[in-house]
């Protein structure tokens, strides 16, 4: 199992003389790789939310249209063939499912976390959606109707969070920088 | 975590991204991207000196092979680590050598099985 490519000595050799000298530890190495694949993967998502949250005529574009709003963007990433933007208000709460596989808009969210694909969130978030919505820590008040959406091969969901209170006057890079992926499934409120 | 800071690594110094993750061929690979982003944030390395260095071999790869191939953008970003963090005296040149010379050995020893 060991990779003995001259570049995987040469890596773990600076990396055993780095631990050595106390600049750098194993953990912090393995935080940086998950903070990447958490944060950067989910980043186009955020940097749309941010946009449509600054600019209403984006926003209208990307309710009415989805993929025709986000096209521009060229974000990389197939198995997008038709993006549904859902919208958040105060009487609405949105969430996304896949209750056949784990179809996700990739592109936008990065790589699904392990929970989208577990068969008990897959068929409880449509028998149940406000239990297994508090199990993620998100109690929703009875008045607030929750709509779950299944996506499919051909179409896929992502949730358009409402703005959090207190951000007036902030640009979309510093409004990007509040939105969780979890928010975009509709699993947590920003 | 994290107040980490996320390191913009632009145009040609991007790494290789799939559905918005970065893409990792072997484990090595994540090793020193960890490595780096967690130096410069915390203040070992400059990100902007490790950016100079990471560009400037994949300039010096592309001019090695003309034919478009694309640089192996890890073996750059390696590359690029070890330079700076020599150059900075963090990690000793000689030391290094040593180490590899010394992995290197176990290596062979420790893998395969010899009648």
């Amino acid at each position: 199992m060991a990779d003995d490519s001259p570049q995987a000595i040469r890596a773990e050799a600076i990396e055993s003389l780095l631990k050595e000298r106390g600049l750098i530890t194993e953990d912090d190495i393995d935080e940086v790789i998950a903070m990447y694949n958490e944060r950067v993967g989910p980043m186009n998502g955020a940097k749309v939310v941010a946009r449509a949250w600054t600019d209403p005529d984006f926003r209208r574009a990307l309710l009415d249209d989805g993929s025709a709003a986000v096209a521009p963007y060229e974000f990389e990433g197939g198995q997008m063939e038709k993006l549904v933007v859902v919208e958040n208000t105060a009487h609405v709460h949105n969430v996304v499912v896949c209750t056949l596989c784990s179809c996700y808009p990739w592109a936008l969210l990065g790589l699904p976390p392990r929970w989208y694909k577990d068969p008990a969130y897959r068929s409880r978030i449509v028998r149940e959606p406000r239990k297994v919505l508090a199990e993620f820590g998100l109690e929703l008040d009875p008045a607030v109707q929750v709509r779950v959406w299944d996506s499919s091969a051909e179409v896929r969901y992502l949730v358009l969070p409402e703005r959090p209170l207190g951000t007036d006057g902030w640009d979309a890079e510093r409004l990007a920088e509040r939105v969780t992926r979890d928010a975009m499934i509709g699993v947590a409120r920003l | 975590m994290s107040d980490a800071v996320e390191l913009a690594l632009p145009g040609r110094a991007a790494p290789p991204m799939t559905n918005g993750e970065v893409v990792f061929e072997a484990p090595w690979q994540g090793r020193v991207f960890g490595m780096a982003h967690n130096l410069a944030n915390a203040g070992i390395i400059s990100w902007d000196t490790f950016r100079e260095h990471l560009i400037e071999r994949i300039g010096v790869w592309e001019a090695q092979h003309p034919s478009g191939e694309h640089y192996p953008y890890f073996d750059c970003f390696l590359e690029a680590l070890e330079q700076v963090l020599v150059t900075a005296q963090l990690v000793d040149g000689q030391g290094l050598r040593e180490r590899i010379a010394q992995y290197e050995t176990r290596e062979h020893g420790h893998d395969h099985t010899h009648d």
